[in-house]
């Protein structure tokens, strides 16, 4: 069974790389950047099947870009692989510190506290002059191990990149999932106690998905930094984390696939608003969660789910 | 001495701001257990229709005091529209869900709520100045303060008394006190819960209306001013415990001369701070404040 899952997802793979080069650009960078948001989103998978909810995932988000921009302007290193692993350690070393405070926390007090140190970060960087202020600044071209495209290659390049990363962080997170500190999410959800009891320390498992789903946002956050090609502090503010739940519910917390779908749809949904109905973008998304919520509380991954079983049943 | 004054008199008008933001979302969480994102939404909407009605009214010509009564009333009477049509329509639905959930249903609403302000007053700007300008300035040594922001801080005092008076004295108010401590029990003593939730829904977002007419005069009414108010109300509530009348007073307090000082002293800490004490804060007391610790459940 699993096994059919890696196959259709390796397959899904081979087919989206293969078609981006006769993809039209705008439709490229858009994927790209539904994969950086996608990278975030498994993120917060993990944590909401544990029954938490970050409001401020936008911090790792904005720590990663911000982490590959300077990089690029302080080192004169360009280095799309580097510039992840230096985000995905700067986000990580940021979700390890703060860590140690939010993983005592849960509900409501952890969605605002989450909240409320993504805000910090905002009001720093709004404040901070040398890094652009509201404005943000540039982030200059990357290259891949000595190849240095431009134009339509680099939309290429930077698309194949973010797909590559999204398919190893997705197998990391199935594989995380299927593992016994990833099984033990749902227990936590239910009953901590019960939890603690069975001998395992409830605040190192949160502790460590905290750390998982911010180098997560730290990566996304990079990939989107080097396809817009500039970082700003609204990266950080609480309605970036705010879009990033949004998919979270959308998707549902069942499935890794439902993270990518949730956020294609999330990107191609507000570009057609924003070209066709203007000034209703927030309309859409407040209607659509609305919705969700009301009628398909398990996210997109519920249906598929569902029809399975019911397709199950009936063969037998 | 000149520079502690001023932190102390622009501390105390902030905190007045926001604890007639902030006093909304707390009684809505204390008695329903919702933390109302919308919050934001019902401040911007009163806003704009105590900007909406002072320009209508002054323009007139009319005798200037009612021209404060007519932004009160058109923001009162927006909070009450609105909160009744979702309380009644979409919260119903969601009560006795995860409370994070439903805090995600008034996020949803929020979003909805932002661009049908959007649609109705489109993206151009309100002033309304002319409270500000009736109100005018006066003095206290050398400093010069504007008689509006006096205003602001009586009515947050006048809030806040009657808040205390209101759920220490009256039935109502003791009864509302039966319902926060335990809901159920109160239910089973015959206490109507759900009529309290809808009231104190809708008190609570006229309050919030409410809180925006009374910045109306101050900033420029623009899209966007719910976005920020929502997350500084959090913090305060946050501070002071959510849910406690004391705490939302203190929590402004502590929040408002906090960023006073910051504006004075440092200006570049200026957004920082409010959001370092809260965090600091709820280091400390995780629920904030002035709230009790909850059994945990077992």
């Amino acid at each position: 069974m699993a096994g059919g899952k890696y196959l259709l997802g390796g397959l899904l793979f081979i087919v989206a790389a293969a078609v981006g080069p006769f993809l039209p650009a705008w439709l490229i960078s858009l994927l790209t950047i539904s994969l950086a948001s996608a990278l975030v989103v498994l993120g917060l998978i993990l944590l909401w099947r544990a029954g938490l909810v970050s409001f401020g995932q936008a911090l790792y988000y904005a720590i990663g870009a911000y982490a590959v921009a300077l990089m690029m302007r302080w080192t004169g290193i360009h280095d799309a692989f580097v510039a992840v692993i230096v985000a995905a350690l700067a986000a990580a070393l940021t979700a390890y510190l703060v860590g140690f405070l939010l993983a005592r926390y849960r509900e409501i007090f952890f969605a605002m506290l989450s909240l409320a140190l993504s805000m910090i970060l905002y009001g720093v960087l709004v404040k901070t002059e040398a890094l652009g202020s509201t404005d943000g600044f540039n982030v200059s071209t990357p290259t891949f191990l000595g190849y240095a495209p431009h134009g339509f290659a680099l939309t290429i390049a930077l698309y194949w990149f973010a797909l590559a990363l999204g398919a190893v962080a997705a197998m990391c997170v199935s594989a995380y999932m299927q593992s016994v500190a990833g099984a033990l999410a749902v227990p936590v959800r239910d009953n901590e106690i019960r939890v603690e009891y069975l001998g395992v320390s409830v605040t190192k498992l949160i502790h460590l998905k905290l750390v998982i789903a911010g180098t997560l946002a730290g990566v996304g956050g990079a990939v989107a930094a080097m396809s817009i090609s500039h970082v700003d502090p609204a990266m950080s503010y609480w309605t970036t984390s705010g879009g990033f739940v949004f998919i979270t519910i959308l998707a549902g917390a069942g499935s890794v696939a439902a993270a990518f779908i949730g956020s294609i749809l999330f990107e191609l949904v507000r570009t057609a608003s924003v070209a066709l109905m203007p000034g209703t973008w927030q309309l859409i998304l407040g209607t659509v969660l609305l919705l969700t919520i009301l009628f398909v509380p398990g996210g997109l991954a519920s249906l598929f789910v569902r029809r399975r079983k019911v397709a199950g049943e009936g063969a037998q | 001495m000149l520079l502690g004054l001023a932190i102390l008199t622009d501390g105390l008008v902030y905190a007045a701001y926001l604890f007639i933001v902030a006093v909304g979302l707390s009684l809505i969480f204390g008695v329903m257990k919702i933390l109302n994102v919308a919050h934001g939404a019902f401040y911007a909407f009163g806003a704009y229709c105590a900007a909406t009605a002072a320009g209508m009214y002054f323009d007139r010509g009319l005798p200037d005091a009612g021209g404060f009564l007519i932004m009160a009333l058109a923001a009162l009477a927006v909070g009450l529209v609105l909160g009744l049509i979702l309380e009644r329509t979409i919260l119903r639905l969601v009560y006795g869900k995860d409370e994070v959930i439903i805090v995600l249903v008034t996020y949803a609403a929020f979003l909805i709520l932002e661009d049908v302000i959007l649609l109705i007053w489109g993206p151009s700007s309100l002033f309304a100045y002319q409270p500000l300008v009736i109100a005018g300035n006066f003095m206290i040594g050398p400093l010069v303060l504007s008689g509006y922001d006096l205003g602001l801080v009586l009515l947050a005092v006048v809030l806040a008394v009657g808040g205390f008076y209101g759920l220490r004295y009256t039935r109502y108010g003791r009864l509302l006190t039966a319902v926060i401590f335990d809901r159920e029990t109160a239910a089973a003593f015959g206490v109507n819960v759900t009529r309290f939730f809808t009231v104190t829904f809708l008190i609570g977002a006229m309050l919030g209306a409410l809180g925006g007419a009374a910045m109306a005069p101050k900033i420029s009414v623009t899209l966007g001013i719910g976005v920020e108010v929502i997350v500084l109300a959090f913090a305060v509530v946050a501070v002071g415990g959510m849910g406690s009348m004391e705490g939302a007073l203190v929590g402004a307090l502590i929040v408002g001369l906090c960023r006073a000082a910051a504006v004075h002293l440092l200006p570049q800490v200026e957004l920082f701070v409010i959001y370092a004490v809260m965090a600091l804060v709820l280091v400390f007391r995780p629920h904030g404040l002035f709230t009790r610790a909850q059994p945990r459940k077992i």
